[in-house]
C-alpha cells in the first residue's frame, strides 16, 4: 500500500469519526450523518481498494476507474452546492423575516410609549 | 378610505425629507422603511413627518417593501401606494393611481413611464434593459403591460394582503407582476412621469442587477415550491 493510499484512509477515517461524533451530540440530523458516514467511509474504502472502481467503471460503461470517481465526485460536488445555495437562500429568508419583525415591533412600540405623552395635559 | 405610501429607502438622507414632504400632501399616513442606511434617512424622514420603521441591517429594497406593505395593512389602510425614495417620482401621479380602487375597478395600478407622452432623460442603456426587461415579463406573467420595475403602484389592502413576495432584493418588481398573475388580480396601467436626474440615476439598477434578478427569481421560486 502506498503511503499516499495510508494518509488518504487515515484522514476518511477520521472524518468518518467526526461524523459519528456530532451524530451523536445530535448537532447533525441523521440524514445528513448517514449521508456523510457512508461518504467518507465509502472514499476510504475506493482508496483502500482502487481495483473496484475499475470494475465498476466497466459495468457503467466508462473506460477507466479513476474517471467513474472524477464523474461521480463532480456530480456530488454539484449538488451539494445546489443544496447549500438554497440552503443560504432559506437562512437570507428568515433573516429578513426577523428583520421585519424587530422593525414592526419597535415602531408599534414607540408609538404606545408616544401615545399617553401626545394627550393633552389636563 | 384609508390612503398609505410606502417608501422603502436606503442611504437616502438627502432626498427624503423632501419627498415625504411631497407626498404627505395626499395622504397623513406615510410610511419610511429605512432598510438599514449609514446616514440619517430615519431621522431625516421622522422630522419630515412619516411613520418610520428601521431594519437593523440592510436586506434590500424588496424586504424593505414588503415591511412597508405589513405596516400599513396592520395600521387599517386601504390602499397602498408604494413610492421610490430617490425623488425621481411625482406625487401629482399618486390620484390617478388611486382613483380606480377606490372605485371598484381593478386591484392594482401599475404606473407607466412609458404611457406618458415623453420619457427625459433616460439613458438608452436602460431603456433598452426596461425593453427586455418587459419582454420577459410578458412571456413569464402573461400581463399585458408597457412598462417593467416601475415602483410607483397602487394596491387594494385586500391585493397587498394575498401577496406571496420573496425576493429580497431588486427582483421584487417581477415578483409582484408574477403574483398579480398567478392570482388573478384585476389589474390597470396609467401614465405616470419618472423624473430622471443626477441623482436617481446614481442611485439606480446597473445593467449588470439584471442577471441578479433573474438568479433571484429562479431561487425563491425554488424555495416557494
Amino acid at each position: 500500500m502506498l503511503a499516499f493510499q495510508i494518509i488518504v484512509i487515515l484522514f476518511c477515517l477520521y472524518a468518518a469519526f467526526r461524523v459519528w461524533q456530532k451524530i451523536r451530540s445530535r448537532s447533525l440530523g441523521s440524514r445528513w450523518g448517514a449521508f456523510w458516514l457512508a461518504f467518507w467511509l465509502g472514499v476510504g474504502a475506493t482508496v483502500a481498494l482502487p481495483w473496484t472502481t475499475s470494475l465498476l467503471a466497466a459495468r457503467l460503461g466508462v473506460t477507466r476507474g479513476v474517471d467513474l470517481v472524477i464523474y461521480v465526485s463532480v456530480i456530488v460536488l454539484f449538488y451539494l452546492v445546489f443544496r447549500l445555495t438554497l440552503k443560504i437562500e432559506k437562512l437570507e429568508s428568515n433573516i429578513t423575516k426577523l428583520v421585519r419583525e424587530i422593525a414592526l415591533s419597535s415602531s408599534e412600540e414607540k408609538t404606545k410609549n408616544q401615545e399617553p405623552n401626545s394627550r393633552p395635559q389636563v | 378610505m384609508m390612503l398609505a405610501i410606502v417608501i422603502p429607502a436606503y442611504n437616502e438622507a438627502k432626498m427624503i425629507a423632501e419627498v415625504v414632504k411631497e407626498v404627505l400632501a395626499a395622504t397623513p399616513h406615510v410610511f419610511v422603511i429605512d432598510d438599514g442606511s449609514s446616514d440619517d434617512t430615519a431621522g431625516s424622514a421622522a422630522h419630515a413627518g412619516a411613520t418610520v420603521m428601521r431594519h437593523v441591517i440592510n436586506r434590500g429594497q424588496g424586504a424593505a417593501l414588503r415591511t412597508g406593505l405589513e405596516a400599513a395593512i396592520r395600521a387599517g389602510a386601504e390602499i397602498i401606494v408604494t413610492f421610490d425614495a430617490d425623488g425621481q417620482m411625482s406625487a401629482a401621479d399618486i390620484p390617478a393611481l388611486t382613483a380606480p380602487i377606490a372605485a371598484g375597478l381593478c386591484d392594482v395600478v401599475l404606473g407607466s413611464r412609458f404611457l406618458a407622452a415623453e420619457v427625459a432623460g433616460l439613458p438608452r442603456v436602460r431603456r433598452w434593459t426596461l425593453k427586455a426587461a418587459l419582454a420577459f415579463t410578458r412571456a413569464t406573467t402573461g400581463l399585458k403591460l408597457t412598462d417593467t420595475h416601475n415602483g410607483l403602484r397602487a394596491f387594494s389592502h385586500v391585493a397587498a394582503a394575498k401577496l406571496n413576495l420573496h425576493c429580497d432584493r431588486m427582483a421584487h418588481a417581477s415578483e409582484i407582476l408574477e403574483e398579480i398573475s398567478r392570482l388573478g388580480l384585476r389589474y390597470r396601467e396609467v401614465p405616470v412621469t419618472i423624473k430622471y436626474t443626477d441623482y436617481s440615476l446614481a442611485k439606480g439598477q446597473k445593467l449588470t442587477g439584471a442577471f441578479r434578478i433573474i438568479k433571484d427569481l429562479v431561487l425563491s421560486s425554488w424555495i416557494k415550491n
